[in-house]
């Protein structure tokens, strides 16, 4: 697959592991790269590529190049795009970029995210309908098929696609915590304390999914495989980002996470049975295995204290709390399907190979 | 001085018993089960493949909290 070229000038300014994938991605790596206070002549005809770029896009969802130019502007304000001037975070005509995208992206989501039927605004029955509605997915699929069937190549796939959203997890979530008051704000900090790993650094659950990676023999440095993973799985981070980024979308995030955590304790139980299946010990496994116990605690929290909560102090909220959780469950939906499909016909779900890791370093002897 | 909060255990409808706060949870040797985590979930399901504590397996079997124990 040709990937977009970055000028070879440029590359040494910047250290992006990662390349654009057409003209507006190519447009911010090229601005990125550029001290800011040369960059007048960039930025001022930049909104007009974004513009082109969305005019030209039929399914921005679906999009290498408008996935990767929000990738990057998301990027700016979680700190994670390597070498690249802090300057930029809120850099005007680059924050009005964002918002371009992010309202063909939102619109996108909305048209073909329904909302699902709306219960009373109260924490029992919000909770209720949330539980009813994540429990309508039609399985856990890919998650069956880790357990029972996929060879090291394809959990290795799996890892790195899970690694562009998981090595930052619980992140854009976080961007709602000073939003949110009260109950639905204690709930949110209860569950984020733990993803943090409850005060230790070792237990942080993104760097428990590191460890994991390295395990493997995977590059765990953030964004080493942003270039192996299709728009799909960029726009599941891109959208979380979006929800917990915009303070108007806190009850879309809020939504968000409550499904997530609802979805994650029984996969969980299968994605590390799979590993264990061929022969990783607890140093792959321990990731997996920590969200059997932990997502089974946060979903409780999730859908009554914080979703339910939430819609119970402002009722407004509660379209956008289940918008938020659908939309998780269907974006996630659509990138899970794309990885079961590509290893059901036995094809890769990358874009390219995960050529710079070791091979992976499957244990010989299963630990007790 | 710190307030100590009284430790609460809270029933959530169709789901687990949170434990929040300082208790000790003991098998039934009497040995500590590391609880791993500030709050936890203990299973009333009865069908969780790491109890005490709950792996949200309740949701596959329909597990029902209601009708509740009669007010005294």
């Amino acid at each position: 697959m040709k990937l977009y070229e970055r000028p070879a000038a440029a590359a040494s300014r910047t250290q992006l592991p990662f390349a654009p994938r057409g003209h507006v991605s190519q447009r911010i790596v090229t601005l990125l790269e550029t001290d800011p206070a040369d960059a007048a002549v960039i930025l001022n005809d930049l909104a007009s590529h974004v513009e082109r770029g969305i005019a030209e896009t039929a399914d921005i969802v679906n999009s290498d190049d408008l996935q990767v130019a929000m990738f990057l502007l998301y990027g700016l304000h979680y700190g994670s795009l390597t070498g690249v001037s802090a300057d930029w975070e809120w850099q005007p005509e680059l924050v009005a970029c964002r918002l371009l995208l992010e309202s063909a992206f939102e619109a996108a989501l909305r048209a073909s995210v329904p909302v699902p039927e709306l219960p009373a605004p109260t924490a029992e029955a919000v909770a209720a309908a949330l539980f009813a509605l994540t429990s309508a997915e039609s399985g856990p699929s890919l998650a069956r098929f880790v357990a029972k069937k996929a060879t090291v190549a394809q959990l290795e796939e799996f890892v790195v696609q899970r690694s562009i959203y998981t090595l930052r997890e619980a992140d854009p979530h976080s961007w709602a915590i000073p939003r949110l008051t009260g109950r639905p704000k204690a709930a949110l900090v209860e569950i984020q304390a733990d993803e943090y790993g409850g005060g230790r650094p070792e237990r942080v659950h993104a760097e428990i999914f590191a460890a994991t990676m390295r395990g493997m023999g995977l590059n765990a440095s953030y964004g080493a495989y942003v270039d192996h993973v299709p728009a799909i799985t960029l726009a599941s981070l891109n959208m979380m980002s979006m929800f917990g980024l915009n303070r108007r979308l806190r009850g879309a995030i809020v939504g968000h996470l409550a499904a997530f955590e609802m979805t994650s304790s029984i996969p969980n139980r299968h994605y590390g049975n799979g590993f264990r299946r061929v022969g990783f010990g607890e140093d792959v496994t321990w990731y997996f295995d920590e969200h059997v116990a932990a997502d089974a605690v946060h979903e409780q929290i999730a859908g009554r204290d914080l979703a339910g909560a939430l819609a119970e102090d402002d009722p407004t909220l509660l379209a956008d709390i289940m918008f938020g959780a659908n939309a998780c469950l269907v974006v996630d939906g659509w990138a899970g399907a794309q990885m079961l499909d590509a290893f059901m016909s036995h094809t890769s779900s990358l874009r390219m190979p995960v050529v710079d890791a070791a091979v992976p370093a499957v244990p010989t002897t299963v630990q007790s | 001085m710190t307030h100590k909060a009284v430790p609460s255990i809270t029933a959530y409808t169709d789901g687990p018993l949170l434990v929040r706060g300082d208790v000790e949870i003991l098998d039934a040797a009497g040995e500590p089960v590391p609880r791993g985590r500030e709050t936890v979930a203990l299973c009333r399901c009865g069908v969780s493949s790491i109890k005490p504590f709950c792996d949200g397996t309740h949701k596959l079997v329909n597990f029902r909290t209601d009708p509740v124990a009669p007010q005294a």
